[in-house]
């Protein structure tokens, strides 16, 4: 069931979904695919899962100003504060988990615990390395097996579904390349304040994934005061996508 | 009616096109042979000077990263031209200047052309094809405001002359902006814009007046844009002005088969080979398209007419050959489809198109066709009584 909010000025979407103690979800940038997904499902059934869409995704509007997830963050703060959310654990996939890092080092007094699996958000070697592998330059053949353990998983038909949904995704796609493109898939600030996330911290990463490697998210999990590491087997950039029990899993123990 | 001779300096010494994947972005530069290379560039910029000798208007463009055109720095090519030329008008179309993020280095780049030239120059802007995106690394999402912010700056620093001024927008900040030279022609070079599908850009380039371009489309796509364009004078309450100009292929021969012969060569161009990913960066065109994209049906703006035969090109008004009386009909059935236009722009050389002919493409066009159609009328306004005539 899905609710509007108004944050500066421009209505948010967010969606509510099952029963249980309250979890921010905060989706990737396959969000619109997420949202009916098994691993979302499982994750309903023993919390009530709040998950404001970002600017651009789902029903949220995307005022021209928004231009990265920096930007974003503010706003979800926002939904936050007028949703009276205290203390509750917050869940970040990929772009999402990105935000939640963002939201975290402004402000983590409202959050109990932070689970992230396979955020982008942070750029760890020098200029010429390759942190983040191109997915907007690379064939999309690669880019598929780049994202994917079993690339099967990554393939939609949108033969049977109606336009509106259709048009969603459009925007979803066009919206992530608006926030992440340049610099790309990273805030250079993000490093620097990342040691301010005072919070129990999770890190989930795919351990077959491609595009941002097991090696970057070990790095990345240690720019955050005592994060916890772990991998999935036979998954990729979107674990949650290829086993989503295991990663529903992970993420119940971690919030138990 | 104005023609421009164009070539987009093609190198087309590249290996079995079946065995590369792109002939853009991504195709390595080990393919590019410097001495080949000088070789071309000096024989294109030969060519260029041929067109003025025999009449005919200079036009240039650029594009990055890519073996249909090693011409990556427009207003360098154009300032040869001002130099070694001194007959005919001399166009850039234009300077993208949204993927090259420097409008003032531009404005500085065009009023010298402008003064080497004495005036001949006409300065474009280009919001860039979609390969150009990954070169110039500009968010896909932004490029038409980049345009715009562009132009006014450009446009503004062309006609301050009494004191400086502080800019300050959304992609460009600059302080004391003051810049020397002044253009040659007052208040500035005609200012040309292309486009394929955006109205609301057709509608402000025809209420600044602009001249709007358009490229290898078939005629009703360019009647709608040129009567778009057209139709925009009286909504603005603009006098408009700039006109209209159109780009198809054009090769001109004694035989019609020898000219059917030298079109096939041109359509080295159409068959440029670019991987998907570069032809519809994410936000580059209107979320409607990337629905049929995903819906299978759109793949990429550039795309559709370059897949299709000959004959259905020729009788669109994408490529125009045969011999003078014929292509001078052909010019002048577009002409009559589409509303009338202002300026012909014709890419005359493309792919392995060698000297000779080129040449004698060139010359041909200029002796036995220009004369025939540079009295054709230029764009009227479409609710004057001259239109309806």
């Amino acid at each position: 069931m899905s609710e509007f909010l108004t944050i500066q000025g421009m209505k948010i979407e967010v969606e509510r979904m099952g029963a249980g103690s309250p979890l921010l979800v905060l989706l990737s940038e396959e969000a619109a695919y997420e949202r009916t997904s098994p691993f979302i499902a499982e994750l309903a059934k023993t919390h009530e899962l709040v998950m404001p869409m970002a600017p651009g995704f789902g029903n949220s509007e995307r005022p021209d100003w928004i231009g990265n997830p920096d930007d974003i963050s503010y706003i979800f703060l926002d939904v936050v504060e007028k949703l009276g959310l205290k203390k509750i654990p917050v869940l970040g996939l990929s772009f999402g988990g990105w935000i939640a890092a963002e939201m975290a080092v402004k402000d983590d007094s409202f959050i109990s615990k932070l689970s992230l699996v396979n955020p982008f958000g942070v750029k760890i070697g020098g200029p010429f390395d390759r942190d983040i592998q191109d997915i907007w330059t690379l064939h999309p053949s690669k880019v598929a097996a780049l994202k994917y353990h079993d690339v099967e998983f990554g393939k939609r038909d949108y033969s049977n579904t109606p336009e509106a949904e259709i048009t969603i995704v459009a925007r979803n796609l066009e919206s992530f390349a608006r926030f992440c493109w340049d610099p790309y898939m990273h805030n250079p600030k993000l490093k620097i304040r990342l040691p301010r996330i005072q919070v129990p911290t999770q890190f989930i990463w795919g351990a077959n994934d491609g595009v941002t490697s097991a090696a970057y998210g070990k790095a990345y999990s240690q720019l955050v005061p005592g994060a916890s590491f772990v991998t999935v087997a036979n998954a990729g950039h979107y674990p949650q996508i290829e086993q989503p029990a295991e990663v529903a899993k992970l993420v119940n123990a971690f919030l138990a | 009616m104005k023609a421009w001779y164009f070539t987009e300096m093609p190198y087309p010494h590249l290996p079995p096109l079946d065995t590369l994947s792109t002939m853009r972005v991504s195709l390595e530069s080990k393919h590019f042979d410097p001495k080949i290379g000088a070789d071309l560039y000096n024989r294109y910029l030969d060519e260029y000077m041929i067109a003025d000798d025999a009449g005919l208007n200079m036009m240039v463009n650029e594009h990055h990263q890519t073996a249909t055109c090693l011409d990556v720095a427009a207003p360098l090519s154009l300032a040869i031209l001002a130099r070694q030329t001194s007959k005919g008008e001399i166009c850039i179309l234009g300077n993208p200047v949204a993927n090259r993020g420097d409008p003032l280095r531009i404005a500085e780049e065009m009023a010298m052309i402008d003064c080497i030239s004495r005036g001949r120059l006409s300065a474009g802007f280009v919001r860039g094809v979609p390969y150009e995106i990954f070169a110039a690394n500009t968010n896909p999402t932004q490029t038409v405001e980049r345009l715009w912010e562009g132009i006014d700056l450009v446009q503004k620093a062309w006609t301050s002359h009494d004191e400086p001024f502080n800019f300050e927008g959304k992609f460009t900040q600059r302080r004391a902006v003051n810049i020397w030279p002044r253009p040659y022609q007052d208040p500035h070079p005609p200012i040309w814009l292309t486009g394929s599908s955006d109205f609301a850009g057709i509608s402000r380039a025809a209420s600044r007046g602009f001249v709007f371009a358009t490229f290898l489309q078939p005629y009703e796509k360019v009647r709608q844009l040129f009567d778009a364009y057209r139709g925009s004078y009286r909504l603005n309450g603009q006098p408009g002005g700039g006109g209209t100009a159109f780009m198809p292929l054009v090769y001109v021969a004694d035989t019609e088969s020898e000219a059917e012969a030298g079109m096939k060569e041109l359509l080295w161009y159409m068959a440029a080979k670019t991987e998907p990913q570069f032809r519809n960066p994410p936000g580059y065109v209107p979320v409607e398209f990337n629905v049929k994209a995903l819906q299978g049906t759109f793949s990429g703006r550039t795309n559709a007419m370059r897949a299709q035969t000959l004959e259905f090109q020729r009788e669109q008004g994408v490529v125009m050959y045969g011999t003078p009386d014929q292509v001078i009909a052909q010019i002048k059935r577009f002409y009559d489809l589409v509303g009338g236009f202002d300026h012909l722009l014709m890419m005359m050389q493309a792919g392995f198109l060698d000297h000779e002919r080129t040449a004698q493409n060139i010359r041909r066009f200029a002796k036995d066709v220009y004369p025939a159609i540079k009295d054709l009328a230029g764009t009227k306004p479409l609710d004057l009584p001259i239109a309806a005539e």
